[in-house]
Formats: C-alpha cells, structure tokens, sequence
C-alpha cells in the first residue's frame, strides 16, 4: 500500500531520537525485529498510550458501567432500595409509551434534518465551491451556524417565534407554533439544519475538490447537460465523501438535545431519546432507567454504524486512513 | 461549467445565490444582537432593528456573579482542554502520520468509534462516577469528556496536517549541521504550527460549545458554564424578563467564535475537510 511509500522515505527520522540506521524495509517477513524498528514501535506505543487511555478511560469503563447499573434498581432518591433487579428495567423502559414517542420524535428529526441537509449541503458546497464573487464572505458566513453555540442560536430561534417578541411569530397566523406539537417539531428541526447544514456542505465540498475538472468538461463538449454532469460525472466521483458526510450527520443528528432543551424542553412530546435520558437521570434521579435509556441509546446508535458501514463497503474511513491523503 | 461561470449572467446568478446563503447564515445571529441592544420598553415590539439602543442588557450581566463566574468556567474550562487535548493529539497524530507500528489501525478505529459515540449514554454512568470520586462540579470533571471528544477530532486533523509536511527538510537541516533539536526546533515546528493552531480552534470550538455534559456534570457556579448558566436565567433568576440579559450573555459568548471565524476562516474550511474527509 501507500503507506510504505510515503514512510520509507524518512524512516531514518522516524527512529531518530534513538539515532539508529533501520534495516532495508523489504524482505521484513521472519527476519527478527531491527534495533531501530523496534524503537519506532516502542515511541509510536508510547506517543499513542496517552490519548488512547484517556479516550478509553471515558468511555469504554463507563459504558460498561451503564450497562451493570441498568440491571439494577437504582434511585437516589431511595437510595437503600438499590438492588439487582436483571432485566426488568428493560422491560418498564421498552413498554413505556414515552420512551417510543421519544424514540419517534428522534427518528423522524433524524431522518427529516439529514435528508433536508444533504440537498442543502450539496447547494452550499456548490455554490462555495464554485462562487467567484465574494467567494471568502460566502465561506465566511456559512462557518457562522457551524461555530455558534448551539444554546445561543436555539435562543434566538425562540425568541424569534415568542408570540409579541420574534419577527416570525406571525408568519402563520396567530397562535404559539412552539407549544403545538407539529410547528414545534418544525421549528426544532429548522434550527438544527440551520446549524449543521454547513458542516455537512464543508464535508461535501472536500468530495467536490477531488472530482476532476477535465472529466467535467469532457463530458460538457460530448453534450451532458448540467444536470446529467451532476448525476454522472460529480456524485459518483464523490459518494466516498457523502457516506462519510451521511454517517457524521446521522448520528449526530441522533444526539439532539441542545436545541429541544431550550426550544420546548420536550414539552407537547417533543422529547428526544438524549432528552428523555437527561430528565430520567437529574430531574428524576433514577439511575437505573437512566442508565437503561443509556445503553439502548448506545445499542442504536451501533446499529446505525453498522448499517452504515456495511454500505460503506471498503470506503470506511478507517480503512482508508493508512492511504495518507490522496 | 466552468466555461459558463464567466458570462455575466452567471456571475449575477452566483452573485445572488451567495446573498441567499449570506443572510440565511447571518439573521439568526444579528437578530440575538439586536434583542440584546433593545430597551425593556422596546423588547417585545418584534422589530428587527431595535427602535431605542440601549447597552443596559450587557451592563446587568457583567454586574451579576451568576454570569461573570460562568464567563470564567467556560474560558478555563475550555482552554485547558483544549490544551491538553492538543499536546495529547499532536504525539499520537505524529505516531499515527510518521511511524509504523502495530495497533495504529485499531487506535484510528478507536477515535472513530469515539467520534460517533452518542454522549448521552456516558451522562448517567459520569454522574455516578463522578459524584463518588469527588469530580462531580468541579472543572476536571468537565476537562475530562471534553478531553476525550475532542481527541479523534484532534487526531484526524493533526495527522491529515502531519502527512502533508516535507519532512525531508528535517534530514537536510541536519546534513547542513542542524542538531535534532534545532532541526526540530527551525524547520518541523514552524511547518507544524499552522496545523496544530487550527486543530486548538476547533477543539476550542467545541468544548466552548458543549451543553449536554456542562448540563448534567455541575450543579452550581462552581463549574457552570455560560451555555447552562444561560437556560438557567429563566424562571427564578434576579431578573424580571430575562431576555435581554439572555441575548447579551448569548452576543459574548458569540464574539470569540466570530472572532475564530473571521481571521482564520480559510484554516477552519481546511482543517474540518482534512480531518473529516480521507481518502
């Protein structure tokens, strides 16, 4: 692969501080470890040991801790009632009505803002890609939603739909939208895609550089119309990148909770799951549903990626990853 | 396409559509500024420009502790993570874009797997862990989650950033007599530094974003940061309409991210499609 490519060059430097000369890289196979291989893989342990014990640290041991918390019943409020309790909390979670409207709620935003996103964030990319005018105001403005607290950017969406305050409250007629299910969820999911449509149009326009201009004009002099150039030359030239774009934004999208929180605060069942796990845990101080919303959460999010993956096929970004850049 | 982009009538087109994406981008911004600028008298006329300015809103909140206190959590908080994050990034992006050594597939697969990871299945098991090691509201007990999601971001982008450097300098400083340090110190950190600048604003950008964990890791000033302090001005606070005091908080934290975006907007384009998008 690549990788031998662009490592052989400096591989001197690469077991530099140790100041030895690696051996030849070819023929590796059963020839003992060299000297200076063997210290490029004890710095490479030790550069890495760090970040990936921090990163398991917080998550792995913690995840796992959830799941022997959620087989328990487990509330702070009657703390001397804590016992084992296998696996009924499922049962109560997954037999609750409000767990599923939550889990709906999640699914249809998710579903709904990705969707809307990729054919935003395909115009944006486009236009930043291609503008002349103007092209760093453009890019300039677009990184504003990205940037933003999310907190500050829902306030404003309240604000601007509080009847008597915002500038949009009447645009549909009289009423409250935030307090009515339906117009609540549509306000929710506008503000989401306000916020990550160019995260996803910068990830796509990442794909956009790599489709070459050439093919683009070959194809415009056989008579591809602009549309025809966009469908069979540009998209599947990029889809590497739209998967990766997709798969962020999804489970991102899964996450939401900034903005339900101080748009509705999942009032008029506009909970999400995250939403509902949050007020489980510190408005009811119940450690064990918590926990149970917790690992089901995390078990669907896992789907996801796997679903995902499965699609990706071999244009994972992990596989990808050694290639180096291009 | 590109042959049409020079004729007049595309450049108006163009020109239109990024007036389109400008002011789709910027309303929601300029509308939380002006609320902020309004007088209590004029707060609720639903103008988009304010009628009577008034700086009173910014006033009340940098008279209050509750805002002053979180202003000062957000700022530690999120530098020493990003801090941390960005020293323990940068050794492992290194490892991970110059050395070969077994384990670095599953340490990328590692921070993938952290990249997606839904944050809200670690609150309830942090809270528990927390409250019995004693790190529940305090600043570590933040530092530490920020630390961890904002690794893979580090990661990516700093190893995206460390294969594109011509490290063959770094052999020729030395046949020109540079020792290691000095090649290192004259030649790599400088080539290095504009990487490594990008990925702390990003990971700045997203520890001072964070809610979900500020919200369920502290209960009081102590660790409180301006994000949660702001959903708490509501309801029982000392502010009668907590408006205008909420869009002033909302404008300041704001202003570091403007800040961010207008001088380094072309390294953040360049560091989030490096990072994010390989291959």
């Amino acid at each position: 692969m690549s990788t031998d490519s662009t490592t052989t060059v400096d591989r001197t430097e690469a077991a530099g501080p140790k100041g030895r000369v690696p051996a030849p890289r070819r023929g590796r196979g059963r020839v003992p470890l060299s000297e200076g291989k063997r210290a490029e893989r004890k710095l490479g342990w030790l550069l890495c040991a760090p970040a990936a014990l921090v990163m398991l640290a917080v998550t792995a041991y913690p995840i796992l801790y959830s799941v022997w918390l959620s087989l328990q019943r487990f509330d702070l409020k009657f703390p001397d009632q804590r016992e084992f309790v296998g696996l009924s909390n499922y049962v109560t979670v997954l037999s609750n009505g409000y767990w599923w409207t939550a889990f709906g709620v999640t699914m249809l935003i998710t579903v709904v803002t990705v969707a809307v996103e990729l054919v935003l964030g395909m115009g944006l990319a486009i236009v930043m890609h291609r503008t002349i005018i103007g092209r760093g105001l453009v890019r300039t403005s677009a990184l504003i939603p990205y940037g933003i607290v999310t907190v500050v950017a829902a306030f404003s969406w309240r604000y601007a739909w509080t009847p008597g305050t915002g500038y949009l409250a009447t645009l549909f007629g009289e009423g409250a939208p935030l307090t009515e299910r339906a117009s609540a969820l549509a306000i929710i999911m506008l503000a989401e895609i306000w916020k990550t449509t160019p995260f996803m149009a910068l990830l796509l326009m990442a794909g956009l550089a790599l489709v070459p201009e050439d093919l683009l004009k070959a194809a415009s002099m056989d008579g591809a119309s602009a549309w025809q150039r966009f469908t069979k030359v540009m998209l599947p030239v990029m889809k590497p990148a739209i998967l990766v774009a997709l798969l962020f934004r999804t489970l991102d999208a899964f996450r939401v909770f900034d903005n339900i929180f101080v748009l509705t605060a999942g009032a008029n069942q506009t909970s999400s799951v995250s939403m509902l796990a949050y007020n489980n845990l510190i408005r009811g101080l119940n450690l064990g549903i918590g926990s149970t919303m917790s690992v089901l959460i995390f078990i669907a999010v896992a789907i996801i990626a796997f679903v995902f993956v499965k699609l990706f096929g071999t244009a994972a970004p992990g596989s990808t990853d050694e290639g180096g850049r291009r | 396409m590109a042959a049409m982009d020079t004729t007049a009538a595309a450049k108006w087109r163009w020109g239109l559509l990024d007036v389109v994406v400008v002011v789709f981008a910027l309303v929601p911004v300029l509308w939380i500024a002006s609320l902020s600028f309004k007088t209590t008298g004029t707060l609720t006329d639903g103008n988009f420009i304010p009628r009577e300015w008034t700086l009173d809103n910014y006033r009340t909140i940098f008279s209050t502790d509750q805002f002053v206190r979180a202003l000062v959590n957000s700022i530690g908080i999120a530098l020493i993570a990003t801090t941390i994050a960005v020293v323990l990034g940068t050794m492992a992006a290194y490892a991970v874009a110059r050395l070969d050594f077994p384990g670095k597939k599953a340490l990328v697969g590692v921070s993938l797997l952290i990249a997606m990871f839904p944050q809200v299945s670690l609150v309830s098991p942090l809270f528990e862990i927390e409250r019995s090691l004693g790190l529940f509201d305090t600043w570590p007990g933040l530092i530490l989650p920020y630390i961890t999601f904002a690794l893979p971001l580090a990661i990516y982008t700093l190893s995206a950033f460390f294969k594109q450097i011509p490290w063959d300098l770094e052999k020729a400083a030395k046949m020109d007599g540079a020792t290691q340090g000095q090649a290192f110190r004259r030649v790599i950190a400088p080539l290095a530094a504009p990487g490594v600048f990008t990925t702390a604003i990003l990971v700045f950008i997203f520890c001072w974003n964070d809610f979900l964990f500020a919200i369920s890791l502290t209960s009081t000033e102590r660790s409180r940061t301006v994000p949660v302090a702001l959903s708490f001005f509501t309801g029982e606070s000392q502010f009668e309409d907590p408006t205008g005091a909420i869009c002033a908080a909302a404008v300041v934290i704001t202003i570091p991210i403007i800040l961010f975006v207008l001088f380094f907007q072309r390294r953040i384009v360049s560091g989030l499609t490096s990072g994010a998008v390989k291959g």
